[in-house]
């Protein structure tokens, strides 16, 4: 490690000096490091607005996902009503060609959606983790092997091999698509991750926790894992966005199962009966601008996440000091 | 009942180390230990001095096992290292031999309290404790170390620590684990000057309350003379000389020696400046032929220092030098 | 309150028969916007630097001299600002000058020397094209001038010009240090600033490169202002040193006079924490307690808590500049009226001096 530069950065380490005592240390036995973790991100995110934004609009989508029949109080695969209605106060968006009410469709879909989001995004950021942070830790011929493998299916693009794959599996049910996105998406984050987790190997903690007879697999999942949360949290949010747009995009295709009732699902129905060109352009736009929003919303959230990686982005909102001259 | 007068604590026999670098079609060799036979003795604090790439922190990750030797053996206790093979022997080696590191914000993990290491320690090293006593035990060491209140102490996180308390908190952890070796590579030079006494205090005391042997890595030869009872330089993977600390910095017999000392600012020493021809670049070893490898840049070589590798000679009894030169009876030789 | 009073400015060696000072600063202050408020890093240094002279400042990490470093050099960056003072630089103010007047000046006649030279040189090109960058960025455009005076910068500092075509991780760290002085000197500045340019060399380079800098000082003339947290290295070296603490001057006076006879508790602690490799072999104790937390202004004198000869004053009142003999103190003991006490005392308990 070279020497600590002292020179002005946001930290400010050449000016205002040492770091603060402690005011109130907890009492008691210590709280474990994902609480702590989970503070800090809280934190994050509410000082950043564009996360906040995101975190909201998150919320409201999860809560539709968990409560639909409080919102929507109709069926959503009951054709019971008139077919093509348009825009009322008891259908908010219309029915579908079918006589489905959509708002209750979109509601309901909602579920399906999240799901896929955080189960892949969970799947695929376990994968990674697993592999890109043991490919680093461990080294050597693993390191060779697990990157190679890594690398070839990186090189791989994603969207036709998931068409290849889905088709193969003759389309299938939400299981199959959060199987097809974990299996091919996995790749990138382990790369980033395999990054990481190499910058961090020369750190001498995991020396010392090395000298100290600590056990490989111990040394991986306590001391290197948890420094590096917030690049995990970041790159969840990243394959769930994906997730979202991969699985909505095979739904469309006809590769999801079309009985479900999914934002992907009701564009395919949408573009079977052109909606567009028929005069139900809410068939098509409702589900649209849902995926959209819910992609953004992760793609705010993300913003608290580099900041904390790089504080040089973090915004200025300190107390103004008065330039001289 | 084994004579231990005898055995040192700790003992290398010409201890060597290359890595191979340079890529597949011209592989080459780089030194960075070769032929290191020294000895630690119990209760007492060796340095080991010597500038970047003279090896001494390599001889600290081969003594850690953080490196196995390319040749050569290293002895604790009397005991081989390489006749170490089940985890329990590996895991006692290193409660015995724990390893305070050089850069204190790098050496404890962000993520975790002050306690976490120390206990970890203790959980893999003195099992048979409760939770409890480990916890008692943990303090018991941070107070050792002059960390205090070492129940609030134990509770902060590292970036609430001065880096002067964040080495404490290795040399505690260490102490934790009942050591009888600390290898303590270059523990201080991270730190403020006015924090450095402090810690070199901690390892003084340790040797003497604690019954502890230090080997104390260091490119500062005053730290070396104020905490340590022996002296080891090394130049370019070599040992250049060795002996009792005042010896060796009164009576150098190395001319590598005199040249770093020198060149050791002394803010008491008299004022002069001189020409100064030597730009102090040490070599990298890389396929080196025989002959000492302070040849080029010694005043007094003579034709065998290029042909033939000096050993390391006892010149007076303790007090050894690997220097054709040198000779027991000269007074010291001046470098200019 | 005055921090300086320029009557009570030791008279440097390079000042006698000179047209004025190089480099004025006045009152100098900066603070940093942090979230709890402003930290001021800095606060009201005063110095004056002459043709040729070596300043040495010195404190340990957190006294403010990185800052006020850049600050002089007008490198300061968000959320650091400059709040206050000048930093007069051959007659004009640097402070609130705009980057395009500052372009004049930076490098030409007064340039930065870094405290690692890895960190500071790009290491995906060559030395020899990041001085042709720093040439053309001067208004050198000759082929022919820019070859000739690269190769003789690193001449000056003791490299062969066949490193022109080496990058910065094939030369050694001594070797980019010089490099990196050999580049400070393209322009042959009035003043070039260096922070802890040695601190990551080992002890034998260092000293080359000190004697080195030196010997381009006298046949150059530039002034140096020498930032370091080893008071032993710029002993030997500069005439007039500056000790800070808390961003503030601790004490300022001749070099040989701070060493002889440290008048600041602070100094003095600092001076007893360097063991000598001569001598008898005592024990030291260092300087107990930690540096302050700039962030929680309190009333009295920064250093009271640590200080080993602290009064009940010294927790009450801000200690002013006072000029002692030959320097000038930031101590109570030595405040007017307790001047002659004070002087005694301290000249007592500090230094054993010799061997």
């Amino acid at each position: 490690m070279s020497m600590p530069i002292s020179g002005v950065s946001t930290a400010g380490p050449a000016g205002p000096a040492g770091p603060e005592p402690a005011t109130g240390a907890p009492a008691g036995p210590a709280a474990p490091p994902a609480t702590r973790a989970l503070s800090r991100m809280a934190r994050a995110v509410r000082s950043n607005r564009k996360a906040t934004v995101g975190a909201v609009l998150l919320g409201i989508f999860i809560l539709v996902g968990l409560f639909p029949g409080l919102i929507a109080h109709d069926n959503p695969n009951a054709d019971a009503y008139a077919p093509r209605l348009g825009i009322s106060t008891a259908h908010l968006l219309g029915t579908t060609a079918y006589g489905q009410d959509m708002f209750a469709q979109v509601i309901w879909g909602t579920r399906n959606v999240l799901i896929i989001a955080f189960v892949a995004g969970l799947a695929t950021t376990g994968i990674a983790v697993l592999v890109g942070v043991a490919a680093a830790y461990l080294g050597g011929l693993w390191d060779g092997s697990l990157s190679l493998f890594t690398d070839v299916l990186l090189v791989i693009p994603i969207f036709p091999l998931l068409i290849v794959i889905a088709a193969y599996l003759h389309g299938g049910t939400t299981i199959v698509l959060i199987l097809v996105i974990t299996v091919t998406s996995w790749s990138y984050t382990a790369r980033q991750l395999r990054s990481q987790a190499l910058s961090l190997r020369n750190r001498d903690f995991l020396a010392a926790a090395r000298v100290r007879g600590e056990r490989r697999l111990y040394i991986i999942v306590v001391e290197v894992i948890p420094t590096m949360t917030s690049l995990l949290v970041a790159c969840f949010l990243t394959n769930a966005l994906y997730a979202v747009l991969f699985a909505s995009s095979l739904q469309f295709i006809g590769l999801g199962d079309p009985n479900t009732v999914s934002w992907g699902t009701m564009l395919y129905w949408a573009q079977n009966n052109a909606a567009l060109q028929t005069g139900q352009p809410m068939w098509a736009i409702a589900p649209g601008a849902c995926i959209a929003v819910l992609g953004a919303a992760f793609a705010l959230l993300n913003y608290a996440f580099d900041e904390i990686g790089n504080p040089a982005l973090r915004s200025v909102r300190r107390t103004r000091v008065k330039r001289a001259g | 009942m084994t004579d231990t007068t005898d055995e040192p604590l700790l003992r290398t026999d010409r201890l060597t180390r290359h890595f191979k670098i340079g890529s597949a079609l011209s592989r080459r060799t780089l030194h960075a230990v070769d032929d290191v036979s020294l000895a630690i003795g119990a209760r007492e604090i060796v340095a080991l001095a010597g500038e970047s790439g003279s090896g001494k922190t390599t001889i600290a990750r081969l003594l850690a096992k953080l490196y196995q030797p390319t040749s050569g053996e290293i002895y604790f206790a009397g005991r081989p290292l390489s006749s170490i093979r089940s985890r329990t022997d590996l895991l006692r080696y290193r409660g015995e031999v724990p390893v305070v590191f050089q850069d204190p914000f790098s050496a404890t993990n962000p993520v975790f309290r002050a306690s976490h290491g120390i206990l970890r320690a203790l959980t893999l090293h003195r099992p048979e404790l409760s939770r409890q006593q480990r916890y008692d035990e943990a303090q018991r060491a941070f107070e050792a170390v002059g960390l205090a209140p070492a129940a609030e102490i134990m509770q902060r996180y590292p970036h609430e620590l001065s880096g002067g308390q964040r080495q404490r908190v290795g040399f505690a952890q260490a102490l934790a684990m009942r050591p009888k070796l600390i290898l303590a590579d270059e523990p201080v030079s991270m730190l403020d000057v006015s924090i450095r006494i402090g810690l070199l205090n901690v390892m003084a005391d340790l040797r003497d309350k604690q019954g502890v042997s230090v080997l104390y890595i260091t490119h500062d030869i005053a730290s070396a003379r104020y905490v340590a009872d022996r002296l080891i330089v090394m130049y370019a993977g070599h040992i250049a000389e060795a002996g009792p600390v005042e010896e060796v910095l009164a009576r150098p017999r190395h001319p590598y020696t005199q040249l770093l000392l020198s060149a050791v600012p002394d803010p008491r020493a008299e004022l002069h400046v001189t020409e100064e021809t030597d730009k102090g670049e040490p070599p990298r070893v890389i396929d080196p032929t025989p002959g000492c490898r302070f040849r080029w840049r010694c005043p007094l070589a003579i034709d065998e220092c290029h042909s033939v590798t000096p050993p390391l000679r006892e010149l007076v009894p303790g007090h050894s030098a690997a220097c054709h030169v040198a000779r027991a009876d000269a007074a010291t030789v001046a470098f200019r | 309150m005055s921090s300086v009073r320029a009557d009570a400015d030791p008279q440097p060696p390079g000042a006698r028969g000179q047209a004025g000072p190089v480099l004025a600063v006045r009152d100098l202050s900066v603070a940093y916007a942090m979230d709890r408020g402003a930290v001021l890093a800095v606060d009201r240094v005063s110095f004056e630097l002459y043709p040729g002279e070596f300043l040495g400042i010195v404190g340990e990490s957190g006294c403010g001299k990185s800052t006020l470093l850049f600050a002089i050099a007008q490198l300061l960056a968000s959320p650091a600002a400059v709040i206050g003072g000048s930093v007069d630089f051959k007659g004009v103010n640097l402070v609130g000058m705009t980057d395009s007047r500052l372009t004049a000046v930076r490098w030409r006649d007064m340039s930065v020397v870094m405290q690692s030279a890895m960190n500071a040189l790009n290491p995906v090109k060559s030395i020899g094209s990041q001085f042709k960058d720093a040439m053309k960025a001067h208004g050198v455009t000759s082929a022919d001038e820019i070859a000739g005076r690269s190769a003789e910068v690193l001449r000056m500092v003791g490299i062969d010009p066949v490193h022109l075509k080496s990058f910065p991780h094939q030369l050694s760290g001594g070797m980019r240090q010089r490099s990196m002085i050999a580049m400070a000197l393209l322009f042959t500045p009035d003043l070039v600033i260096m922070d802890e340019p040695t601190s990551a060399l080992d002890v034998v380079a260092q000293r080359s490169l000190m004697v080195q800098i030196k010997n381009l000082q006298a046949e150059l003339g530039f002034a140096v202002i020498f930032v370091t947290h080893d008071m032993s290295l710029v002993s030997h070296f500069s005439q007039r040193l500056m000790v800070m603490y808390a961003g503030q001057v601790a004490e300022w006076g001749a070099t040989r006079s701070v060493f002889d006879t440290p008048r600041h508790p602070y100094s003095i602690g600092l001076m007893d924490a360097f063991p000598s490799i001569k001598g008898e072999r005592v024990p030291l104790t260092g300087i107990p307690g930690r540096p302050p937390d700039l962030s929680r202004r309190q009333q009295g004198c920064w250093f009271a808590p640590r200080c080993p000869q602290v009064m009940a004053v010294c927790t009450e009142t801000n200690p002013d500049l006072y000029p002692v003999r030959d320097a000038l103190v930031r101590c109570l003991l030595y405040a007017a009226g307790a001047d002659g006490a004070g002087a005694d005392r301290a000249g007592a308990d500090g230094k054993a001096g010799g061997d």
